[in-house]
């Protein structure tokens, strides 16, 4: 952005973090440029959300550095990510559903004229361009933002992060609460927005949503990387191995075991149910 | 870029259908007390002869606007998603303050009115101030305020006056003058009016200016709305709900005002139960129990459905016992349409 195109918008190095005696992340890198995406992986306590904290200001780290734009930082709020141009957006999303679309869009940045008067029609102007130029196309900016399916409310909780000023988006699982079709549509903005020049951080459980569109994948397991890999370095099956993680991946199988044999128990069962029971009405 | 946008902007256009205005009008939060309002207007006129006179259209505006003067922050304040109970007696407390003062201590009644608005406005910022800090529902702190003010009306009177109402402050300085800003009855056309009227419509006036049209308005919508997403983007949801609990208050002491320079004297009793029929104006308008919601011209229509129905059934000759039934059904009704705009509205997943 200023000159040195080389140095990435974010890179952690031998990050780590401590809450007390537990160690919920243990010299972890992560690196995103412009234009890139970077999607860190893990599952439920894998220190995905310790690590975004991190990123965002919430949480000071331990060990290693923190560099923005190729200088050190130690974050002490989110308004200081906020105004290094990181920001994160957070699954409940911070949106007040009864509020009209642009009302929403610029609540808490309202831009207003003489007189504490607001400027509706620029807002208004300003929230329908944003969200076109994202390939995102509003039927009515004045509608409550409650009516807007849960990929829609997610891509105008980014547009707005990238409207005011963000170069590093940090998302926070937005594909994890909607159906197939609304996750590709949060996907694809994700796409735009990388090629609108933003570094983008994306955290999920999902490689099928990750592989498609991330250039970098950082897999964490247990508050360590085991794995960091380039888009051309794996394949989605490789990921999606990587995920459930070497010897986690045959008690995976035992399990599976367990269940099949158990659904085979329940089958049996139910045949004799079947059985006793009248013919369903049609 | 630039031209897939206009494409797509030219699109996006095609898919928005023209909406009628009427089509546009119901999706307001008004819309159902306009309904109401025309419904029961046309019904009074057919059932009351005296209703359709214009001294009768006076009477009933002159009882919407004192009503509705209340109405208007207490709408405010629901749609931040707050609630004040001691509203009603907060008014009689203005007033007994703006009397026991100017008479006690022999001063000009301007000079009552000033402390009374610095007393009310505290209890305002009390009210605000013991939400904010203890967290408790707006619903249990105000409730609190309530009885103490209401205790303290009588109390407090008993004591200074031996009475249950204030002295007459009638021939006091600046009576006159205050009671032409408070209580004055205009000569609209051969038809008499109430001054409070036209405060009614310039508070409602205001009120939805800064609702539609200001930062203010925006983060009142939102502290009512959902006020962990309204601090998640740096609205001070605190001092919001502080300055609500204040607007209240304010229109409380110019109630007040209304009511000593109208009497000259007040009842120390009075205000019980008046909250009520504040926040019943407010929600017939279309204000959302839960916040978030409504308008302070909704706040108005119900204020008048409330002037048109207690007056209205005075002309009609029915015994004004029904004027409860009345306005327990609209308020019924009134719910149950807010209820359908609140489904309307909810996330879709």
């Amino acid at each position: 952005m200023t000159g040195s195109g080389s140095a990435p918008l974010v890179r952690l190095t031998g990050v780590g973090k401590n809450y007390g005696n537990v160690i919920a992340l243990r010299e972890v890198d992560l690196q995103v440029s412009a234009g890139e995406v970077t999607c860190v992986l893990g599952d439920n306590g894998a220190g995905k959300s310790t690590l975004i904290k991190i990123v965002a200001g919430l949480h000071r780290h331990d060990t290693g550095t923190y560099e923005v734009e190729g200088r050190r930082v130690s974050l002490a709020s989110p308004r200081e990510a906020l105004d290094l141009g990181i920001a994160t957006v957070y699954q409940d999303l911070a949106v007040v559903p009864l509020m009209p679309v642009w009302r929403n869009f610029f609540l808490g940045s309202e831009k207003r004229r003489g007189l504490g008067r607001l400027d509706v029609p620029y807002m208004r102007r300003t929230t329908r361009s944003e969200l076109l130029g994202m390939g995102i196309d509003l039927r009515d900016v004045d509608q409550p933002i409650g009516t807007l399916s849960g990929g829609e409310r997610q891509c105008v909780a980014i547009a707005r992060a990238v409207h005011f000023g963000a170069k590093v988006l940090v998302l926070d699982e937005p594909t994890a609460a909607l159906g197939v079709k609304q996750a590709g549509v949060v996907l694809r903005y994700i796409v735009q927005a990388r090629e609108r020049g933003l570094g983008v951080i994306l955290i999920t459980h999902n490689p099928h949503h990750a592989y498609p569109v991330g250039d970098r994948f950082l897999i964490l397991n247990r508050g360590r990387v085991i794995g960091h890999h380039t888009k051309d370095e794996i394949t989605r099956e490789e990921l999606t191995a990587l995920m459930a993680g070497g010897a986690e991946l045959e008690q995976l199988a035992h399990e599976l075991e367990h269940t099949a044999s158990g659904a085979a128990a329940a089958r049996e069962l139910a045949k004799g149910a079947e059985d006793l029971r009248p013919p369903p009405a049609p | 870029m630039s031209q897939a946008v206009l494409k797509s902007a030219a699109a996006a256009d095609e898919r928005l259908a023209r909406r009628s205005p009427l089509r546009r009008l119901a999706g307001r939060p008004e819309f159902g007390a306009l309904l109401g309002a025309a419904v029961l207007f046309a019904f009074f006129s057919v059932v009351a002869d005296a209703f359709l006179r214009a001294s009768s259209f006076s009477t009933v505006l002159y009882a919407a606007s004192t009503f509705g003067i209340m109405a208007v922050s207490v709408a405010l304040l629901m749609i931040g998603g707050e609630f004040d109970l001691s509203a009603g007696v907060m008014v009689t407390t203005g007033a007994l303050v703006a009397a026991l003062v100017s008479y006690q201590l022999t001063l000009n009644v301007w000079v009552g009115v000033v402390i009374s608005l610095v007393v009310t406005l505290g209890l305002g910022l009390l009210n605000g101030l013991l939400y904010v800090r203890t967290g408790l529902p707006s619903f249990i702190v105000t409730l609190g305020t309530f009885l103490m003010l209401a205790g303290a009306n009588l109390g407090v009177t008993k004591l200074v006056t031996g009475n249950v109402a204030s002295d007459s402050i009638r021939d006091m300085d600046g009576f006159d003058a205050a009671r032409a800003v408070f209580a004055a009855d205009l000569d609209v056309g051969g038809v008499r009016v109430n001054v409070t009227v036209l405060w009614w419509l310039l508070f409602v006036a205001v009120a939805t200016w800064i609702l539609l049209r200001t930062r203010t308005g925006n983060w009142i919508f939102a502290c009512g709305g959902a006020p962990g997403s309204a601090r998640a983007v740096g609205v001070p949801v605190a001092r919001v709900k502080v300055g609500l609990f204040m607007g209240v208050a304010f229109t409380a002491w110019f109630s007040g005002m209304h009511l000593l320079f109208a009497y000259s004297s007040v009842q120390s009793g009075e205000g019980v139960g008046n909250e009520f029929y504040y926040i019943i104006c407010a929600v017939i308008g279309g204000c959302l129990l839960t916040g978030g919601y409504g308008s302070a011209i909704g706040a108005a229509i119900g204020a008048f459905i409330f002037g048109m129905t207690s007056k209205g059934i005075v002309y009609a000759e029915w015994n004004p016992d029904w004027f409860k039934f009345f306005l327990g059904a609209m308020l019924l009704l009134a719910t149950v349409v807010n209820l359908v705009v609140r489904r309307r509205a909810e996330p879709s997943r």
